[in-house]
């Protein structure tokens, strides 16, 4: 019996052990990259690991050597607009297929799975030629308006929570007299909030992180996003290691904080797609 | 009551219609474009009137004299083919730690899950510093043993393994994955192995591992379909280089595209990536049971959704 209970907390320990290992494996970049943003230029370059006097101001300096608050506010004005069409889009989509009665339902269902996988960089090339012709090149209107016209993957989620959703509510509310567009806005879109939720949240940080889709279709520099931004300032201080750490924490600290509040979603999402975000 | 179906069906399709639209848009019309231009030659800044019909010519370029082309498929598949297997051998590992029943396991779930919400552009400039040859933190930690070590980014037999090494460090969702497919597998298994005196190591070799295989399966082919996106990392850290040691066939496909600005050449090159993709793909609809389980089981997801499961 005692022999049980020693391999039993001598097996937990070796758990903790392996977990703890793992977890400063993780952390040891984030707490490097920290230490650096705080150090003075002359320090980055000596063996001292930990700075002798932490300069807080090297984060005031990197905010305003690069317009950073253009760059968010940037980022913002394609985020909400996509927000918006997101939300709209992939819900009406998801209800019409989840819901509705479609001629030829069985043969649209299967074409949006089969776009489910196809990568973005196939259709690239000529997406960037039609609006280069549009004239859309160096606006955001490339990166807001797709948003509005949804997206297999969403759709394909939301479809499947709507499916979840008992019949008899639709039934009930047809009965008291509620058409097909009250019982989206009013029956079901309440329901579907948690994943409504994790399709904005994902969005959001999709977005936010976006490099190649901003590095496209955006040249000027003060119509630039935070992303590319970041790549911007890395050109212009190559070697102040500092500066350069500094304005990552800028830009990760938002979704860390993100993470930290709604981590929920980002493990669901990932459980329920099998993908990442 | 003929009438009346039609009407709803109407409304049904109006319902759909912004989908439908943009299949159109931004999906089936532009790969008509793309696989005309693919046999044109074209420089996008001689306008539509440069447009050249070219035939199948840039498809035997790209087969017979593109060095550039084999060495992207090169880099792209060797980083499959070693960076796969350890991530999901890391992964695995570190979710079947998770799935033991001890306290406290949430705020580690949280620090492994963390590198891989964060932005790719942001990862890359910390991993830059990092591998800096003389103060980077990884050469110093080698330092202790008095091991020297590369200049990381800078040489071309060291460059893709450090694109390696970063990736691993964001295993955490195909850890979340293997965590969910863990706690799928019946616990009514594990309970009759352990009556009949099955060592851990069996059990896991010949309970655990069967019950997950669709779920390795299904990410080797998703990781091989993400090698193929990998873009943002490589452009942001070496450009591709030194020497074409990372140059992954994202990025050449955007050098083409947007350095060079050759759109026939390039569409060319996108499709070529796109039947690979279809190939990869196919092999995931035929022998993964996963697709089966979304499609019959939208209940169960819907709960999943709500929390139940995590």
């Amino acid at each position: 019996m005692t022999s049980y209970k020693t391999k039993k907390s001598l097996s937990r320990a070796v758990v903790y052990l392996m977990l703890i290992i793992a977890a400063i494996i993780i952390l040891i970049p984030f707490i490097w990259c920290l230490i650096t943003a705080l150090k003075s230029p002359q320090e980055i370059f000596t063996d001292t690991l930990f700075p002798s006097k932490l300069m807080w101001e090297n984060f005031s300096i990197a905010l305003t050597a690069i317009p950073f608050i253009q760059f968010f506010k940037n980022t913002m004005t394609i985020l909400i607009p996509v927000l918006i069409g997101v939300l709209v889009s992939n819900s009406l989509v998801a209800f019409g297929f989840a819901r509705l009665n479609i001629p030829h339902k069985n043969f649209w269902f299967t074409l949006l799975i089969a776009t489910m996988m196809l990568p973005g960089q196939v259709t690239m090339i000529p997406q960037f030629i039609i609006y280069q012709q549009l004239g859309w090149v160096n606006t955001y209107l490339p990166l807001i308006v797709p948003a509005f016209f949804g997206s297999a993957f969403n759709i394909f989620l939301l479809r499947q929570f709507m499916m979840g959703i008992p019949k008899d509510l639709d039934e009930m509310a047809k009965i008291d007299g509620a058409g097909t567009f009250t019982i989206y806005a009013k029956i079901i879109m309440p329901l579907v909030k948690p994943a409504m939720t994790a399709i904005m949240i994902f969005t959001l940080t999709g977005v936010w992180n976006d490099y190649q889709g901003p590095l496209i279709y955006v040249s000027d520099v003060d119509k630039f996003t935070m992303a590319i931004g970041l790549s911007l300032f890395k050109g212009e201080y190559s070697v102040e290691w500092n500066m350069l750490m500094a304005a990552t924490i800028i830009m990760i600290l938002p979704i860390i904080i993100i993470f930290f509040v709604a981590q929920r979603y980002f493990i669901e999402g990932i459980t329920v797609t099998g993908l990442k975000g | 009551m003929k009438h009346r179906i039609k009407k709803e069906e109407i409304i049904g399709f109006i319902f759909i219609s912004p989908w439908v639209i943009g299949f159109f848009a931004f999906t089936l019309i532009p790969m008509l474009i793309s696989g005309y231009l693919s046999f044109t030659e074209w420089n996008v800044l001689t306008g539509l009137e440069g447009i050249n019909f070219v035939g199948f010519e840039n498809y035997s370029e790209i087969f017979t004299d593109d060095e550039d082309f084999w060495q992207s498929l090169k880099v792209t598949f060797t980083f499959s083919f070693i960076f796969l297997p350890l991530s999901q051998v890391f992964a695995l590992a570190l979710a079947c730690l998770l799935n033991q029943k001890v306290k406290g396991l949430k705020i580690f779930r949280t620090i492994l899950f963390m590198p891989t919400v964060m932005p790719a552009v942001a990862v890359s400039l910390l991993w830059m510093w990092i591998f800096n040859s003389q103060y980077g933190i990884l050469n110093r930690f080698l330092a202790i043993f008095s091991i020297q070590g590369p200049d990381w980014l800078q040489n071309p037999k060291t460059s893709l393994s450090a694109l390696i090494i970063m990736g691993l460090w964001g295993v955490g969702s195909t850890m979340i994955i293997f965590l969910s497919a863990l706690q799928d597998v019946p616990s009514s298994l594990y309970e009759a192995a352990s009556i009949d005196g099955i060592t851990p190591f069996k059990r896991f070799l010949y309970i655990t591992v069967p019950m997950i295989s669709s779920t390795i399966f299904f990410n080797l082919v998703m990781g091989i379909i993400g090698s193929f996106q990998y873009f943002t990392q490589a452009h942001v850290m070496t450009k591709g280089g030194p020497l074409g040691s990372t140059l992954f066939y994202n990025l050449y496909l955007y050098n083409v595209a947007f350095e060079k600005y050759e759109m026939g050449y390039a569409s060319a090159l996108a499709w070529i990536m796109f039947f690979i993709i279809v190939f990869f793909t196919a092999l995931v609809f035929k022998s993964s049971t996963l697709w089966v389980y979304y499609e019959n089981e939208g209940k169960s997801k819907g709960k999943k959704m709500k929390g139940e499961q995590v």
